[in-house]
């Protein structure tokens, strides 16, 4: 079926089949392969995106379900060739080893600071628990996430 | 497939009792690996995300009515985290952030996993379960509406349509035991309230037994009571633990849970 809805802030509409989720549909339908797909069970956090500006996994939401909703991936982060100062961050603490987790982590970073500005530690353990990296690169991005904080370490 | 996608209560109702088949999908938590994994190929799928009449919660009379699409994120919130506080502790519980925000407490109801982290501390606060179809809706003790492990009482027409609590007041909490603080499916959880105005104990434990069951006692047996939380269990053995150490862990939980709402 057809579907409709705003990603990136331009609307968009897509035809998919009625058992596939909005992961796949941003991927495979409208080219945006910046989610990534990984456990397909909302483990990992990779597929993270924002749903009507709630952080959610993508391969978790039936695409249809996102008809008439707007989404924001981390495509739609920076502003033209400008990163977001998220993004900056990562690159600026080395908080990237293979990448694979970077985009889910970016975008759980940005909802993070969305509402807590000046996060804790523990505030930041709690709000990233859902985003696995498997290179285990935490300490740099825990740096990354107090960087674009502005927390002094 | 087909999707079905209704704008209010009653629409969702007809259709379901239109199409029995259809499987609900709020948060899609629990549905979509399913459908991911390739383990269910419904014919139809009922998506409950555009239902406001289950969205949020409300008081009615000093009872509070927590829609079915009410998520573990809305109940963490004051002032319902105030009102339901093992309900929030269980909450914050659940998942990750983004299962949170999707996950609901009418998901948790409808696929009654023994694990279901917000039923323990539904049940010792007495919740009943609000299921509706066309033929009307009807009001069940959540301890009814378990039937066993991912049964309910949900008949093919029908759809849950909310939890509904008095709260209590009372000093509450819950505990989980998992391998670490998020993204676990418990071990074993225990919620408990130590109810002085009724001179009671009520504990609940999930993940010990083919449902997550209530175990009560008057106030004065609290030295026993860690005991007979253990000894009311049915855990089994699986990948997750054994049945010695749940039943170990449920003394445990239930000996601190007490300390903390006797304090």
């Amino acid at each position: 079926m057809r579907i409709a809805l705003v990603v990136n802030r331009e609307p968009h509409e897509a035809d998919v089949w009625e058992g596939e989720s909005l992961l796949f549909a941003l991927r495979e339908r409208l080219g945006l392969p910046g989610s990534k797909n990984a456990c397909e069970q909302g483990e990992c956090g990779s597929c993270s995106v924002l749903l009507d500006g709630r952080l959610v996994c993508a391969c978790l939401v039936l695409a249809v379900q996102a008809d008439g909703h707007e989404v924001i991936t981390v495509e739609g982060l920076g502003d033209g060739d400008q990163l977001h100062r998220v993004q900056e961050a990562f690159l600026e603490a080395g908080a990237v080893q293979c990448g694979f987790c970077t985009p889910g982590l970016v975008v759980a970073t940005v909802d993070l600071l969305e509402r807590v500005p000046q996060p804790s530690d523990d505030e930041i353990r709690e709000a990233l628990a859902g985003n696995l990296c498997r290179c285990t690169g935490y300490a740099k991005i825990f740096d990354a996430v107090r960087l674009a904080a502005g927390i002094q370490p | 497939m087909e999707v079905l996608t209704p704008r209010s209560l009653a629409e969702a109702l007809a259709l379901k009792a239109e199409r029995p088949d259809a499987v609900p999908i709020g948060g899609g938590t629990d549905v979509m690996v399913e459908l991911n994994f390739d383990r269910a190929r419904p014919d139809a799928l009922l998506n409950l995300n555009e239902v406001g009449e289950l969205k949020g919660w409300s008081r009615e009379d000093g009872r509070v009515r927590l829609g079915a699409a009410l998520t573990y994120a809305d109940a963490m919130r004051p002032p319902l985290c105030d009102l339901l506080p093992a309900l929030a502790e269980a909450s914050r519980t659940v998942g990750s952030p983004q299962i949170r925000n999707r996950g609901t407490i009418g998901g948790n109801l409808g696929t009654a996993s023994p694990a279901g982290d917000a039923l323990p501390p539904l049940l010792v606060e007495g919740a009943e379960v609000e299921v509706a179809s066309v033929r009307g809706s009807r009001r069940l003790p959540l301890s009814e509406f378990l039937l066993g492990p991912k049964r309910n009482a949900l008949a093919a027409d029908e759809l849950v349509a909310a939890a509904v609590v008095t709260p209590s007041g009372q000093p509450q909490t819950f505990m989980k035991v998992g391998t670490r603080n998020a993204m676990v499916i418990a071990v074993c959880s225990l919620a408990l309230v130590a109810d002085r105005e009724r001179g009671e104990l009520r504990a609940a434990y999930g993940s010990a037994g083919p449902v997550p069951a209530l175990v009560s006692a008057p106030l004065a047996d609290r030295e026993a009571f860690a005991e007979r939380v253990a000894a009311a269990a049915r855990p089994i053995d699986d990948l997750r633990g054994t049945a010695a150490y749940r039943r170990h862990a449920l003394r445990v939980l239930t000996e601190r849970a007490l300390e903390r709402c006797l304090a």
